[in-house]
C-alpha cells in the first residue's frame, strides 16, 4: 500500500515529464518516421535548447522569449547536420553524431563551462516547474505543457498538410519519386531536420525549467528516449491512430507512459543507474519485433506450400 | 523540339570500372515525336534517358528542350519540363502517401511549393474522373496508401501523375519490363492512349521488338553509347521483328 501510496503521489511528475519530452519525441518521429533518418543531433540540441533557455532567463529574458531563443538554438543545430549530409556528403548517422559531439563543447561555452547551470523557480517566473505539479492552479506545469502540446500538434498537423510540408514527406518516403517531381529533396531534408531539432531544443528548455536546472549531459540517450516514445506509441495505439494528428498524440502517450513504467520500476527499488541500458534494451525488442516477425511469417509461408 | 548535342558520359573514370556509356550521342526529336527506343543491355539507353533528366550531369555536350539548355540544371529543376516513368514500379511513387495525394504532389511539378493546402477540394473530383480513365479501380480507393497496390497499378497511376501536368518530354524507361505480360499490355495501351490524347514528345526504352514496332511514329537504336539506326514514318512501318533482330546482330 505504501509503495501504491508512492508512486500515486509520483503520478503527476510522471506525467509532466512525458509531456516535456513528448515534444521531443515528436521531434524524433519528424526526422526517424517522417524523414526516415536517425538523427541523432538531438541528443546535443536538446542540452542546447536547455542551456540557452536558462542562461537567457538567467540574464532577465522573459522566459518565453528565453524558450523562442531555444527553439533557434536546435534549428540551427539541424540545419548544421542538414548541411553536413546534403553539401558534405556525410551520411546521416554519422553527421548527427558530429554535430552531436561540437555541441557538448558549445553547450559548456553557453553554461560558462559549468556542466550545470541552475534557475530557481523563486527567482524567475518560469513557463514550467516541477514544484507546483501537485498544485490545483494555473501555475501546474501540466496545463501550459498540455496546450503547448495541443498548438504545436495542429501546426504540425496543419504544416504536413500543406504542399510544402507534403514535400517534406515526398522526400523521406521516396527522394526518386519527389526529385521526378521536381522537389529539391536536399532543401527538404535540411528542412525536416531544422524542425525537429527546433522541437528538441523546446524540449530541452522546458525540461531544464522543469527541473530547475541545465546540465551538460541532460540530452545523453535522449535519441533513445525519444524512439522509446515512438515506438510505445506505435506499438500500443497504431491499430487505432491513422491520421497524423493522433500518431503525434500516440508518440506523446508513449512518452508519458515511459515515464510512469519508469516511476513503477524505481519504486520498485530499480537502481536508477541501469534505466539507460533498460530503455535501449526496449527499444532494440520494438525495432526487432518488425523483422522477427516478417521471418516468422516467411517461414509459415513456406511450410504452408510445402504442405500443399 | 529536344536538341541532345554530342553529349558524352564516361563512369568511373580513370580505374578499372571505367565505362564510356555516352559516346558523343546526338538526337533531335521533333515536337509530338513518339521515339520507340531499343538496343542490347548496357547500350546507353537509359544512361541516355538520365542523362535528359539530369540524375547525373554529362562529361560534355549539351540538351536542349524548346530552347531551354537543361545541361546545368540540377534533376529537381529539369522536372518542370519532364514527365518521367521508371522500370521499377516502387521507383515512380510516394508508398506511405495517399494516392490522391500523390497527385497532388505530381500536379505541383515545377511549381514552388509554399504554406497552401498540399490538395484543394476540387483536386479530389478532378481525380476522381482521370482514375476512372485507367479502369483499374483506383478511384475507389483514392485514400489508400500507395504501398499497398501492385507494381502494375503503381506503374499507371506513375504514368498518370508523369502526365498530369503537360510535360514537354515523357520519358519512360522500361516501364512495363517488371510487369507481367497481361498488367504491361495494360500499362502500355494506356500509355499509348495517354500520349496521343496529349500529343506528347515521347521517349520510350523497350526490349520488346514488336512493341518498339507497334508503337509511337519513330524508332532509334542506341549502340557504343551512340544513335546507330534511326527510322520513321513509312519506313518504321514497314519494319518486321526479324530485320530488328537481323540489325541487331549486325552491330
Amino acid at each position: 500500500m505504501n509503495v501504491l501510496g508512492a508512486l500515486f503521489s509520483a503520478l503527476p511528475g510522471a506525467v509532466a515529464q512525458g509531456l516535456v519530452w513528448g515534444i521531443m519525441a515528436i521531434g524524433v518521429y519528424v526526422t526517424f518516421r517522417i524523414l526516415d533518418i536517425a538523427d541523432l543531433t538531438v541528443d546535443g540540441s536538446l542540452a542546447t535548447g536547455g542551456a540557452t533557455c536558462v542562461m537567457l532567463i538567467r540574464l532577465g529574458l522573459n522566459p518565453w522569449l528565453a524558450l523562442l531563443c531555444a527553439v533557434a538554438s536546435g534549428v540551427i543545430a539541424g540545419l548544421v547536420t542538414g548541411l553536413f549530409i546534403t553539401k558534405c556528403g556525410i551520411p546521416p548517422i554519422l553527421a548527427g553524431i558530429l554535430t552531436q559531439l561540437s555541441l557538448y563543447s558549445i553547450n559548456l561555452r553557453i553554461m560558462e563551462s559549468k556542466s550545470n547551470q541552475a534557475v530557481s523557480v523563486d527567482k524567475y517566473s518560469l513557463l514550467a516547474s516541477q514544484r507546483y505539479v501537485r498544485d490545483f492552479s494555473i501555475l501546474n506545469p501540466l496545463v501550459l505543457l498540455t496546450v503547448l502540446l495541443l498548438i504545436l500538434m495542429i501546426l504540425l498537423y496543419m504544416f504536413f498538410g500543406t504542399e510544402l510540408g507534403s514535400a517534406v514527406r515526398a522526400t523521406g518516403t521516396n527522394q526518386n519519386m519527389a526529385r521526378a517531381q521536381g522537389i529539391n529533396t536536399k532543401f527538404n531534408t535540411v528542412l525536416g531536420l531544422m524542425l525537429s531539432n527546433g522541437l528538441v531544443a523546446m524540449s530541452g528548455a522546458l525540461l531544464a525549467q522543469y527541473q530547475g536546472s541545465a546540465d551538460v549531459n541532460m540530452g545523453r540517450g535522449a535519441i533513445v528516449i525519444g524512439l522509446a516514445a515512438v515506438i510505445i506509441g506505435e506499438v500500443l495505439f497504431g491499430k487505432i491512430f491513422r491520421n497524423f494528428f493522433l500518431k503525434m498524440l500516440a508518440v506523446v502517450l508513449g512518452a508519458v507512459i515511459y515515464y510512469i513504467v519508469l516511476q513503477i520500476v524505481l519504486q520498485m527499488g530499480l537502481n536508477t543507474n541501469d534505466l539507460k541500458m533498460l530503455t535501449a534494451i526496449l527499444v532494440a525488442v520494438f525495432l526487432s519485433i518488425p523483422y522477427w516477425k516478417g521471418m516468422l511469417d516467411a517461414k509459415k509461408a513456406g511450410a504452408k506450400k510445402e504442405g500443399k | 523540339m529536344l536538341q541532345v548535342n554530342s553529349i558524352y558520359k564516361t563512369f568511373n573514370p580513370g580505374t578499372v570500372n571505367e565505362r564510356v556509356a555516352l559516346d558523343g550521342l546526338d538526337l533531335t526529336l521533333n515536337d509530338g515525336d513518339f521515339v520507340t527506343v531499343i538496343g542490347g543491355n548496357g547500350a546507353g539507353k537509359s544512361t541516355l534517358l538520365n542523362a535528359i533528366a539530369g540524375t547525373f550531369p554529362v562529361d560534355s555536350g549539351s540538351i536542349i528542350l524548346d530552347g531551354t539548355d537543361l545541361t546545368g540544371l540540377p534533376e529537381h529543376k529539369r522536372a518542370k519540363y519532364l514527365g518521367r516513368v521508371f522500370q521499377d514500379p516502387m521507383m515512380g511513387t510516394a508508398p506511405t502517401m495517399q494516392i490522391v495525394e500523390n497527385m497532388a504532389l505530381a500536379a505541383r511539378r515545377g511549381d514552388k511549393r509554399g504554406l497552401k493546402w498540399g490538395i484543394t477540394k476540387e483536386e479530389h473530383e478532378k481525380y476522381h474522373e482521370m482514375l476512372k480513365i485507367l479502369d483499374l479501380g483506383l478511384e475507389e480507393r483514392m485514400t489508400a496508401k500507395v504501398g499497398l497496390l501492385s507494381g502494375g497499378q503503381r506503374q499507371a497511376l506513375t504514368l498518370l501523375m508523369a502526365t498530369l501536368k503537360k510535360p514537354q518530354l515523357l520519358l519512360l524507361d522500361e516501364h512495363t519490363a517488371a510487369l507481367d505480360p497481361k498488367t504491361a499490355a495494360k500499362v502500355l495501351e494506356i500509355s499509348d492512349m495517354v500520349v496521343k490524347k496529349n500529343s506528347l514528345t515521347t521517349m520510350m526504352i523497350t526490349h520488346n521488338m514488336k512493341d518498339a514496332i507497334n508503337f509511337g511514329n519513330r524508332l532509334i537504336m542506341v549502340e557504343g553509347g551512340k544513335v546507330v539506326m534511326d527510322v520513321s514514318g513509312e519506313e518504321k512501318q514497314k519494319l518486321t521483328v526479324a530485320e530488328l533482330i537481323e540489325a541487331f546482330s549486325n552491330i
